[in-house]
């Protein structure tokens, strides 16, 4: 990816509207004094463009930290409630994601399929040796975050490889790269790289794909948890290749992808919940 | 090491008949190495009263460390009299302010709006610096090495650790221990105790032995429950920090802008004997504008 193109959508991402249930909550919360942080906390962690944003303020050079910070309850303990606040309310100042935009990429299933993803990672990650739940959390969420970027940037030819990926049933991450030459992982990974998010969520974001996909606990729970959100049609990013889970992967998890999705028990409520969130 | 306090009043400057002792200016701290460098922390309205003690020997470098960027920390700033004279520097560290996404200049660059002070930054003779400090991370002021450390406070708030030739000094600015969010049983607050107990032993660490603990201790334990968030501590906690600390001598701060004399010397009877010292523990005192403490 050039330079310029590198440049082009980290800036672009400062002016990015949030989606409109977390603005609508955020302004409705943040009316209050009184606010609860853990109503405030529940939102923001619930919408990626929000939490992009948060985390990148708390891991840039200003506060220098040793140790990179994933969650938001971590940032509201390291910056304070307040500036958590009013950096939730300056994101929700700026507008909302509009519904429909020129890549005919629907954000509404987009937030669905993250939230669920989300969700499913979180669990697995209760089960798979060395990966964080919290964490595994924020990758499920940001895992597509690149997807959303090129809708708002790039809409002609994010709708391109759309279409290419719809018409010949090819990955999109593959027609990606036809159209653009780079896909959203590598768009995705290189952002969070640059605003200095931990490395295992950089590269979780990078190697989600096959042939490139790594064999990490955080990887593993990441991936199953999005071919599981795309099996059972929790909502919608623009893929519709359902990959097996690779025999290191499977190994990590216990089992192939349909052994998971049985053992994991019923997810209506993870469906649920990311329904009512996306909901205008 | 000298610690002198010009001002020692929280949220708004109170001068009168009632306030004539502890005195009625806000937070400004002046400290003195050995070398007689000078470190000035928070530019509150007592910046000015010292100010005039600094014509005596110019010119001056004055290290200025705001803690934070509310009113009653930054107020004195245009009204610090070496400024307008040429040959001084004022070299001003503070904070990088995430919200509006500018460095410590912003705490001058707001107050020297041309409606609201004449002088514009421009027409001011002295040599004026800015120097956006990180968390944790030390520089060098003369024989001083200062680290500034996050403490918690509506605005990003730093709080000062110096120390030279021996000799330490910590001041916490305006600062609440933060509270878990949670409910004990809610899913998250475990995991948020975590952050909480680390970044309780981070601040615990920054004050680990010093000669000098100045601390925020605007409420008492009656007055803090209606308080809770808003940025401060108690006299209690902040005995808690000096004994945990093994600070030698504690200076109780921020005293309220309602709190006469009287009332402050009464509630601070109060505290002194719901925590009676015992052996090894911290002087307890109420700071006091105008008092120096040499040590």
């Amino acid at each position: 990816m050039s330079p310029e193109l590198s440049h082009k959508l980290a800036a672009a991402v400062d002016g990015m509207p949030a989606f409109p249930k977390s603005v609508q909550k955020i302004l409705e919360l943040t009316r209050d004094v009184n606010c609860s942080p853990k109503d405030l906390v529940q939102v923001i962690d619930k919408d990626p463009v929000v939490t992009v944003k948060v985390l990148r303020v708390v891991n840039s050079a200003y506060y220098s930290l040793p140790k990179q910070i994933t969650s938001i309850n971590h940032a509201v303990v390291y910056l304070g409630f307040n500036t958590i606040k009013n950096l939730a309310l300056s994101i929700a100042a700026i507008g909302i994601l509009p519904a429909h935009n020129a890549a005919g990429f629907d954000g509404q299933q987009y937030l669905i399929h993250s939230l669920a993803t989300a969700g499913i990672a979180k669990q697995l990650a209760l089960r798979v040796d060395g990966a964080d739940p919290t964490d595994c959390f924020i990758a499920g969420l940001l895992h597509d975050f690149g997807k959303v970027v090129f809708a708002q940037f790039m809409p002609q030819e994010f709708r391109r490889a759309l279409e290419t990926s719809q018409w010949n049933g090819s990955s999109l991450h593959l027609a990606l790269r036809e159209v653009i030459g780079a896909d959203h992982a590598v768009v995705g990974a290189m952002l969070v790289e640059k605003w200095r998010f931990p490395n295992d969520l950089v590269e979780t974001i990078r190697y989600q794909h096959n042939p490139e996909l790594k064999d990490t606990p955080m990887i593993a729970c990441v991936f199953a948890a999005n071919q599981i959100s795309k099996k059972l049609e929790y909502g919608f990013a623009g893929n519709p290749c359902v990959e097996e889970l690779p025999p290191t992967t499977a190994a990590r998890l216990g089992g192939t992808l349909d052994e998971v999705i049985a053992s994991l028990g019923d997810l209506t409520s993870v469906f649920e919940e990311a329904r009512l969130f996306s909901k205008i | 090491m000298k610690v002198r306090f010009w001002g020692v009043r929280g949220s708004i400057a109170s001068p009168g008949p009632s306030t004539v002792r502890y005195g009625g200016n806000t937070t400004c701290i002046e400290i003195r190495t050995d070398n007689n460098e000078l470190i000035i922390i928070d530019a509150g309205t007592g910046i000015f009263p010292l100010s005039q003690t600094l014509l005596a020997e110019l010119p001056v470098t004055a290290n200025v460390l705001i803690s934070h960027s509310h009113w009653d920390h930054i107020q004195g700033l245009p009204f610090f009299i070496p400024n307008f004279i040429p040959g001084n520097t004022l070299r001003l560290h503070g904070a990088f302010d995430p919200v509006s996404g500018k460095g410590i200049e912003q705490v001058m660059s707001v107050q020297l709006q041309y409606s609201y002070f004449p002088v514009r930054e421009a027409e001011m003779k002295a040599r004026i610096e800015y120097v956006t400090l990180a968390p944790e991370q030390s520089i060098q002021i003369g024989s001083a090495t200062v680290t500034p450390y996050l403490m918690n406070h509506p605005v990003i708030d730093f709080g000062y650790r110096i120390e030279a030739n021996g000799k330490s000094v910590f001041f916490t600015g305006d600062h609440e221990p933060p509270l878990n969010i949670y409910e004990p049983g809610d899913e998250g607050f475990a995991e948020y105790q975590t952050f909480v107990d680390e970044k309780a032993d981070s601040i615990l660490r920054a004050m680990q032995g010093v000669d000098v603990l100045i601390a925020d201790s605007s409420y008492t334990e009656q007055e803090y429950p209606a308080k809770k968030g808003w940025g401060h501590g108690t006299f209690n906690t902040s005995i808690q920090y000096a004994r945990a600390a093994r600070a030698k001598v504690l200076f109780c701060t921020h005293h309220e802008p309602t709190r006469s004399d009287d009332a402050l010397d009464a509630v601070f009877r109060q505290v002194l004997s719901d925590n009676p010292r015992q052996a090894g523990d911290p002087d307890y005192r109420l700071a006091r504008e105008g008092e120096t403490y040499e040590f």
